[in-house]
């Protein structure tokens, strides 16, 4: 599961009203290059939520993330490519996502998060 | 401009809409605001189902990138005569301005003739007459069979008799032009189903897949979704085209574990060398996963829900569950890591309106909605009316391509484009309608069962409209 996954999924449990961002839990973090697409990253700057991959990516093991982002840092290579690392290039492969609100837990195995709810969730 | 198009005389329905959507892929239209549609016309006497049409295009650039990522065109042409014998043919292309056809004449350059005919076969002496015939054009140049630099066609229709399965309506013409681009069908062999490692029994077949690809526009750097991605068959297609894809599917079988290392929905895309989907994730398109507040994520959305003809669509919660036979239970903390929850029968209608509410919400402004709908044939006459398709307030419809499957029931395959936003009103009405699904899951279930329209037995008193059946045409054109 790559970051970008990972900043649009949230808990979707009946009755939780903060299920955003996942807490990650990282057992085996994979690093997989992917080819660099100036237009996409353009692209998904203004939709991911800058907070949630920068504290996803720590949790990776990855800090070379800026604390907060503006579109004029979209100017800099450097910065295109360390936000591409974080967003493309981080593979969770095994772990699991924690709803910071109820603690649930959503498994990842083989890169693929389970997100299907129980009986009793929906 | 005004080009000579030639089809593959298959898939009738799905080929004016491929040029379109390409056309608007490559920059044909100015305005991106609105649908827009190309300009077609017929070659006289021709059926809408000939494998013959003249199209404009703005330019010659745009019909090459049109003709060589097509998957249904046979050729695009710039036409240099057309006659109903071979006098008047010879009298057109003399006709056909002089600064048109000498650079293409030139001394140093190289041609190719190429004697094609539809309906029937010319031998090849005959063909070797065929191109002598045409030496009235003052060619300059050397033929070169392998790597022309100019291909020319000399192209002609047969005056059809009754019996061989097409309309009868076709008078002989011939057609002679230069070949501007045409579709590399090779491609077909390469990514068919029966080369694929992980297959499974609902994969698109390829060549369905790329038209869904062209349909969606897929292109490098657009974010493609499939919420049934299955086997992958689907964004196979869409990241051949270079496509960023994602995918999730309900059954964690299939996007997990596939039947072993190297059988699985990845190895599908490193067979072909291809880059592997961003995202794969177990989820319910009944309840998307989705963070508040994220929208306008994805630029197409191609999918071929499950409807429940060949496989049942599955949505969580058990089916005693929604029935109210049992209440919601609870799963013991040790048992949850392993449990697999209950998944109830999801109609296509619920199916559908799901569909909508992730793609109103999910696509950016101008995306596409790509998807097949089912329709049971015996409604023949309702169904030819657009109405009778789903309809939302987001999207515009700009193309349906019927596929017959048997005499009991077609898909059809949607494009769709968003044209409005998701407002408030929408997401609104979208969760009451989620409600009234799952309040009366039952009913809804009875409503929309296809598979007993599909599958059960015809009725006797049926008689009448079998015959009626039998007696329409083999092929599988749509006009007749």
């Amino acid at each position: 599961m790559r970051l970008l996954t990972h900043n649009m999924l949230s808990c979707n449990v009946k009755g939780v009203t903060n299920g955003f961002p996942l807490i990650i839990q990282a057992d085996k973090v994979l690093e997989k290059p992917a080819e660099l697409n100036h237009d996409f990253l353009r692209n998904m700057f203004y939709k991911v939520d800058w907070k949630a991959l920068v504290d996803a990516a720590k949790s990776m093991g990855y800090s070379e993330l800026p604390e907060s982002a503006e579109a004029s840092m979209l100017e800099s290579l450097d910065f295109l490519n360390r936000f591409h690392h974080a967003l493309m290039e981080l593979h969770l492969e095994e772990g699991a996502l924690i709803c910071p609100e109820t603690g649930r837990k959503f498994p990842v195995d083989k890169g693929i998060p389970n997100m299907l709810l129980h009986e009793d969730e929906v | 401009m005004w080009y000579l198009c030639v089809f593959y005389h298959r898939l009738l329905d799905y080929r004016k809409p491929e040029v379109e959507s390409l056309a608007e892929l490559f920059g044909a239209f100015d305005d991106e605001k609105k649908v827009q549609h190309l300009e077609w016309k017929l070659p006289e006497d021709h059926h809408p189902d000939s494998p013959f049409h003249f199209v404009n295009l703005p330019s010659e650039q745009v019909a090459r990138d049109i003709a060589n990522r097509s998957i249904l065109v046979k050729g695009i042409y710039e036409l240099w005569g057309e006659g109903p014998t071979f006098e008047e043919l010879e009298a057109a292309i003399k006709d056909y301005p002089e600064e048109r056809k000498l650079p293409f004449l030139a001394p140093h350059s190289t041609f190719k003739i190429t004697v094609d005919s539809f309906g029937k076969v010319i031998s090849f002496e005959e063909q070797t007459r065929r191109i002598t015939s045409l030496a009235f054009i003052p060619f300059e140049g050397k033929v070169d069979l392998k790597n022309p630099d100019h291909k020319f066609w000399l192209m002609e229709t047969d005056d059809y008799g009754t019996n061989n399965g097409l309309p009868p309506v076709v008078k002989r013409r011939y057609f002679f032009g230069r070949e501007i681009g045409g579709a590399d069908r090779k491609l077909l062999p390469t990514y068919q189903l029966k080369s694929r490692k992980y297959l499974g029994p609902t994969a698109m077949d390829a060549e369905m897949a790329f038209l869904m690809a062209n349909q969606a526009m897929a292109k490098p750097g657009k974010l493609v979704y499939d919420p049934f991605v299955g086997t992958g068959s689907i964004l196979v297609a869409a990241a051949h085209f270079g496509a960023i894809t994602m995918g999730a599917d309900i059954d964690i079988r299939v996007v997990r574990d596939g039947r072993g290392p190297d059988c699985n929905i990845w190895s599908n895309f490193k067979q072909y060398g291809l880059s592997s989907p961003v995202g794969l994730l177990r989820a319910d398109n009944n309840l998307p996963p989705w963070r508040a507040g994220l929208k306008e994520m994805f630029d197409a959305i191609i999918c071929d829900p499950p409807y429940g003809v060949r496989a049942g669509g599955r949505k969580s919660g058990g089916r005693k569950l929604l029935k109210g036979v049992v209440g919601p239970y609870t799963v013991s903390d040790h048992q949850r890591n392993d449990h697999i929850p209950s998944t109830a029968p999801y109609c296509l209608v619920e199916c559908v309106h799901d569909l909508f509410d992730l793609a109103a919400k999910m696509l950016v402004m101008g995306g596409r909605l790509v998807f097949f709908y089912p329709v049971a044939r015996e409604d023949e006459d309702t169904h030819n009316s657009s109405n009778s398709y789903p309809e939302h307030p987001c999207f515009e419809l700009i193309a349906t391509s019927e596929q017959i499957l048997s005499s009991r029931y077609s898909r059809v395959l949607l494009t769709m484009v968003k044209m409005n936003p998701y407002t408030a009103e929408v997401e609104v009405a979208a969760r009451l309608k989620h409600l009234d699904f799952r309040e009366n899951h039952l009913k809804w279930l009875e409503d929309g069962n296809l598979h007993s329209a599909v599958f059960s037995p015809a009725d006797a008193s049926d008689g009448e409209s079998k015959i009626g059946r039998e007696l329409k045409p083999k092929y599988r054109g749509k006009y007749v």
